[in-house]
C-alpha cells in the first residue's frame, strides 16, 4: 500500500474522458474521476445513468469505447476481470456472481490463485472473515446462505487478493440495519488500512454517513462532484434526477372503514427446499389502509404474496377472507374478480411478459377480470384490440409511463416505466383490495415517487393496499401501519408513527418483544430522516 | 457359469459407462449434447476402420477416440461458436452420425475384424475369480475404470474441474470471474466426443469385432440416460454403467429362453428397463430437490453469449 501522504500528488485512480457506446447510445459518456488513497468515494445515480457501465469498465468486464484510466498514475488497460484484479481492483456486484451449487471456499477459489490449495483458502476465509467481523463457514454451499451471507462471500473473496480499490455496487440494499451498520464498521476500517472504496448506492443518507466525496452521474454524464457531507439530501436528488423529485402527499388521517382483506392464521409448507415455510401468519387491512410488511428479502414475502394473491391457493379456505368472503382455496384470477388486484415483485417474467407488447401484457392479467370490456363473442372469446389499445394508453398517461413507440414490447421499457405500467394495469381496474409486492426495486427516483403517491391516492379513495416492501424509506413515507417478516412469520402489526428504525431492525432479526419496551425511547429521529430521503 | 455371465456383463457395460463419462463431464460444463449415439458410431467406424488399414487394434482405438472427437467439434462449433439450438443441433448429429457411418463403412461389411486383445496383468490375474474377471480384459476396460476415478478426482479435486462446475453452474458469473467459458466448452465437448468415440471403438473392436450398420443400437441414448441417472456423479455411472449392461445381457438371455421354449419375458420390457430405471430415479432424486440442485447443471443446455 502506497503510503496516504500522497493523495494530492496522484490519485489512486484516475478516469478521464471514459466513453462506452452502445451503437449509437452513449451509456457513459465523457466520465471524469478520481478516487483518492484511502477514500470511501460515492457514485450516485438513477437507474439508468451509467453507474454499472462505469464500473464494469473499471473492472474489466466492458471494454471503454475512448478514454484513459490510470491507476497511481500510470495509464492501464483494462481488459478482464482477471487483470483487473491483478492491478488490484476488487469488485462486489450488486447481483452476486456465486454459484449455488458449490462450496464458500470453493467459489472464493475460484478467482484466486489456482495454486493455491483449498484447504489453505477454507483457512484463509474463515481468518479474513473473523477479522473484519464478517462469520462465515467456509463448507457451507451457498445455495443454503441468506443475502447477508451471500454478500459477505463476495467481500470477503474480494479482500483476499489484497486490493486497493474495492466496488460495491448497492451493498445495502439487501441488508438489515444492522447488517448495514457492520458492513460500515468494515467499509471504516477498510479505509483505516489505506484502501479505497468505490460506494455505488442510491441511499443517500448512508452516502452522506460514509462517503468522504461523491460523483453524481446522470444521463451517462457526470452533473456534480462534492462532498456529500456539506449536501443535503435534497441537494443530491437533485443534481441525480435533474429536478427535484416530488414528495408524496398524504393527509395525516385516512378515515379507516371496513376490513376488506383478512388472514387468519395461515401456515403454509415451503414448496422448495430454498422456499420458506409462513407460520401462524394472521393480519388485517381496512379500506383506506396502506399496510406495510418489511422484512429482508428471503424471509417469506413471495410466499407470503403467493398465499394472499392464489398465485398458490392454501388448504383452508377460511384463512384468507376478501371482503366477507373466504377465498383460500380460490385461484388468482377468482380473487380478482371479488375486486383484488396484485403486482408480483418480478418485473420480467412474472409481472410482464418481456417479449410482449404491453396491451398484450394488459390482456394477459385482465382477460378474466375485465372479460366484457376486452373480449367478444363469449366463448369464442375474439380479442377486441381497439379496447385494450385505448386501455393501455389509459394506463400509460395515468402513471406517465414513457415509452419509446405506441405499443412497445414490455421489455423495451426501462425498468422504472415498466413498473410504472404495471401498477398502473391494476390501479386501472381500481381495486378495492391491492396487494403490491417490491413495488419500486431497482426503480429511479422519480418513478418511485410517482407510484407511492398512487398507492397513497388509491388508499385515500378508499381501498385497502398491501405493500410488501424491503425499502424501509418507502416504508416510512406511505405506510398507515407496520408489520415486519421474518423468517416466515409475521410480527404484530404497529401504527407507522409509533415504530423507529432500530425497533424495525430488531423486527427483522426476529426479535418480536421489543416493542413494549422501547416504545417511547428517543429514537424517532433516525426515522424520520430517512423517511424524507428521498 | 457365473464368471462367464459377469465377463460378458462387463464387455457390454464398459462402452456405457466409457460414452457416459464423457457426457458427465460435457454436461458438467453446461452444455446438453444429444449426439451421443451419432458420435459413438462414428467412433466405432473409425476405429474399425484404422485397425483394418493398419492391422493394429490400438491404432484403431486411437482412431475411434480422434473420430469421435471430430466430430464432436462439429456440435461444439454449431452450438458454442454460432450459439446454435444445442437440442436440435445434438439430434441432427445423432441423424448425421449414423448416416455418415453407414456411408463410410459401406466397403467393410462382413469383412472380419481385428480384435483387442486382453491385457493379463501378471500376479494380479492369479487371484481365484476376480484376477480373471477383472486383471484379465482388454486396454479398454481398464481405461474405463481409470477414467471414472481420474474424472472423479478431476471434478471434485482439481481446479480445472472446479470452473468447469462453476462453468455448468452459472456461465454469466464464470465469466464475470474471468474463465473461459466457451473454451472450457470446447474442450468439455471434444473430451465427451473422444469418450464416445472410445466407447464405439470398443464396440467394433471388442463387443463384436467387425463392422455392422447401426452397431451402437442406441447405447447412445442409454449412456445419455445414465448420466441422469447417476446425478451428474462419476462413481454412480460406474454403479449404473452395470445394471443398465446386466439388463441388456439378461435381454438377450430372456430372448434365448424364449426361443428354447423356456419361460417367455417380453424382450422389450427388459430393454426399455434402463429408461424406466431412470425415470424411477429421476422421480427419486426430484423429491430431494436441494442434492438435484448442487448436482445438476444450473445452466445445462442454456447457450451463452458473452455481453462484450
Amino acid at each position: 500500500m502506497t503510503s496516504s501522504e500522497g493523495v494530492e500528488a496522484s490519485p489512486l485512480l484516475s478516469v478521464r474522458g471514459l466513453t462506452k457506446l452502445f451503437g449509437s447510445f452513449a451509456a457513459c459518456d465523457a466520465i471524469d474521476l478520481d478516487i483518492g488513497h484511502g477514500e470511501i468515494h460515492a457514485l450516485l445515480g438513477e437507474n439508468g445513468a451509467g453507474k454499472s457501465t462505469l464500473v464494469k469498465m473499471l473492472f474489466g468486464v466492458l471494454q471503454p469505447s475512448s478514454g484513459t484510466v490510470s491507476l497511481e498514475g500510470k495509464p492501464v488497460v483494462i481488459p478482464s476481470p482477471g487483470e483487473a484484479r491483478r492491478l488490484g481492483i476488487g469488485m462486489v456486484f450488486q447481483h452476486f456472481s456465486l454459484f449455488e451449487a458449490l462450496t464458500v471456499a470453493e467459489n472464493i477459489a475460484l478467482s484466486l490463485d489456482p495454486r493455491t490449495p483449498l484447504a489453505k483458502i477454507a483457512e484463509e476465509t474463515a481468518t479474513i472473515s473473523k477479522a473484519y467481523g464478517l462469520p462465515l463457514d467456509p463448507s457451507a454451499h451457498v445455495a443454503d446462505l441468506s443475502v447477508g451471507e451471500r454478500q459477505r462471500i463476495e467481500i470477503v473473496r474480494a479482500l483476499l487478493q489484497n486490493p486497493k480499490l474495492i466496488i460495491l455496487d448497492e451493498p445495502t440494499s439487501v441488508l438489515t440495519p444492522q447488517e448495514a451498520e457492520r458492513l460500515f464498521e468494515t467499509l471504516m476500517r477498510l479505509k483505516a488500512e489505506g484502501r479505497s472504496v468505490l460506494y455505488i448506492s442510491h441511499r443517500l443518507e448512508e452516502v452522506q454517513r460514509i462517503c468522504d466525496r461523491a460523483t453524481v452521474l446522470r444521463h451517462g454524464k457526470v452533473t456534480g462532484a462534492c462532498d456529500p457531507k456539506h449536501e443535503t439530501p435534497a441537494s443530491l436528488a437533485r443534481m441525480m434526477v435533474g429536478t427535484e423529485v416530488a414528495e408524496v402527499k398524504r393527509d395525516s388521517a385516512n378515515t379507516l372503514g371496513d376490513i376488506l382483506l383478512q388472514v387468519n392464521k395461515v401456515s403454509v409448507a415451503s414448496r422448495t427446499p430454498f422456499a420458506v415455510a409462513l407460520k401462524d401468519i394472521s393480519l388485517k387491512v381496512r379500506a383506506g389502509e396502506v399496510l406495510a410488511i418489511a422484512g429482508i428479502a428471503g424471509n417469506g414475502q413471495s410466499e407470503l404474496f403467493d398465499a394472499i394473491s392464489g398465485e398458490y391457493p392454501i388448504a383452508d379456505n377460511d384463512g384468507i377472507v376478501l371482503r366477507g368472503k373466504p377465498v383460500g382455496r380460490l385461484r388468482i384470477n377468482g380473487r380478482r374478480l371479488l375486486g383484488a388486484g396484485f403486482v408480483p415483485e418480478e418485473r420480467h417474467g412474472h409481472a410482464a411478459v418481456s417479449a410482449l407488447s404491453l396491451s398484450d401484457n394488459l390482456l394477459l392479467a385482465r382477460s378474466r377480470s375485465d372479460k366484457k370490456a376486452f373480449l367478444a363473442g363469449g366463448p369464442l372469446a375474439i380479442v377486441k384490440r381497439d379496447a385494450i389499445l385505448s386501455a393501455a394508453r389509459r394506463i400509460c398517461s395515468m402513471m406517465d409511463v414513457r415509452k419509446s413507440g405506441e405499443d412497445p414490447a414490455a421489455g423495451s421499457l426501462s425498468g422504472g416505466n415498466l413498473q410504472k405500467f404495471i401498477v398502473g394495469r391494476e390501479l386501472d381496474r381500481q381495486p378495492s383490495v391491492l396487494v403490491v409486492n417490491q413495488p419500486t426495486w431497482g426503480v429511479d427516483a422519480g418513478a418511485a415517487s410517482r407510484i407511492r403517491q398512487a398507492l397513497v391516492d388509491l388508499a385515500k379513495a378508499g381501498s385497502a393496499v398491501i405493500v410488501i416492501s424491503q425499502d424501509l424509506d418507502e416504508i416510512f413515507e406511505i405506510a398507515t401501519t407496520i408489520a415486519v417478516i421474518s423468517d416466515g412469520r409475521l410480527s404484530d402489526p404497529y401504527p407507522a408513527g409509533e415504530l423507529t428504525l432500530e425497533q424495525i431492525g430488531l423486527l427483522m432479526g426476529g426479535i418480536h418483544d421489543s416493542h413494549s419496551g422501547e416504545k417511547s425511547s428517543g429514537g424517532d429521529q433516525t426515522g424520520m430522516e430517512t423517511a424524507h430521503a428521498h | 457359469m457365473f464368471e462367464a455371465i459377469l465377463l460378458t456383463v462387463i464387455t457390454a457395460s464398459t462402452p456405457l459407462v466409457i460414452a457416459a463419462l464423457g457426457e458427465l463431464v460435457t454436461e458438467r460444463s453446461g452444455v446438453l449434447n444429444l449426439g451421443v449415439e451419432g458420435m459413438m458410431i462414428m467412433g466405432a467406424v473409425a476405429a474399425f476402420a484404422t485397425a483394418q488399414l493398419t492391422g493394429s487394434a490400438y491404432l484403431g482405438i486411437l482412431g475411434g477416440i480422434i473420430g469421435g472427437g471430430i466430430f464432436s467439434l462439429l456440435f461444439g462449433f454449431l452450438t458454442l461458436t454460432l450459439v446454435a439450438n444445442q437440442v436440435a443441433t445434438g439430434l441432427a448429429l445423432t441423424i448425421l452420425g449414423l448416416g455418415l457411418s453407414g456411408q463410410l463403412g459401406e466397403a467393410f461389411v462382413g469383412m472380419p475384424g481385428v480384435r483387442l486383445q486382453p491385457i493379463v496383468i501378471p500376479l494380479l490375474s492369479d487371484i481365484p475369480f476376480f484376477g480373471r474377471v477383472l486383471f484379465s480384459q482388454d486396454l479398454i476396460f481398464y481405461m474405463s475404470v481409470a477414467l471414472v476415478f481420474g474424472i472423479s478426482w478431476f471434478l471434485f479435486k482439481s481446479r480445472a474441474g472446479l470452473k468447469m462446475r462453476a462453468i455448468g453452474d452459472s456461465h454469466g458469473s464464470a465469466h464475470a470471474l474471468g474463465i473461459n467459458v466457451v473454451r472450457t466448452r470446447y474442450l468439455a465437448v471434444l473430451f465427451g466426443g473422444a469418450c464416445a468415440g472410445l466407447a464405439g471403438a470398443q464396440l467394433s473392436l471388442v463387443y463384436t469385432p467387425q463392422w455392422v450398420e447401426n452397431m451402437t443400437a442406441g447405447r447412445g441414448w442409454i449412456a445419455l440416460a445414465l448420466v441422469v441417472f447417476a446425478s451428474w456423479r462419476p462413481l454412480r455411472v460406474l454403479a449404473g454403467g452395470y445394471l443398465f449392461g446386466a439388463v441388456g445381457i439378461g435381454q438377450l438371455h430372456a430372448q434365448l429362453l424364449a426361443q428354447s421354449g423356456g419361460i417367455a419375458i417380453p424382450s422389450q420390457l427388459l430393454s426399455a428397463l434402463p429408461y424406466v430405471a431412470t425415470i424411477v430415479v429421476l422421480i427419486i432424486i426430484s423429491h430431494n430437490r436441494r442434492t438435484t440442485l448442487i448436482n445438476t447443471p444450473a445452466s445445462l443446455g442454456k447457450p451463452f453469449v458473452p455481453d462484450r
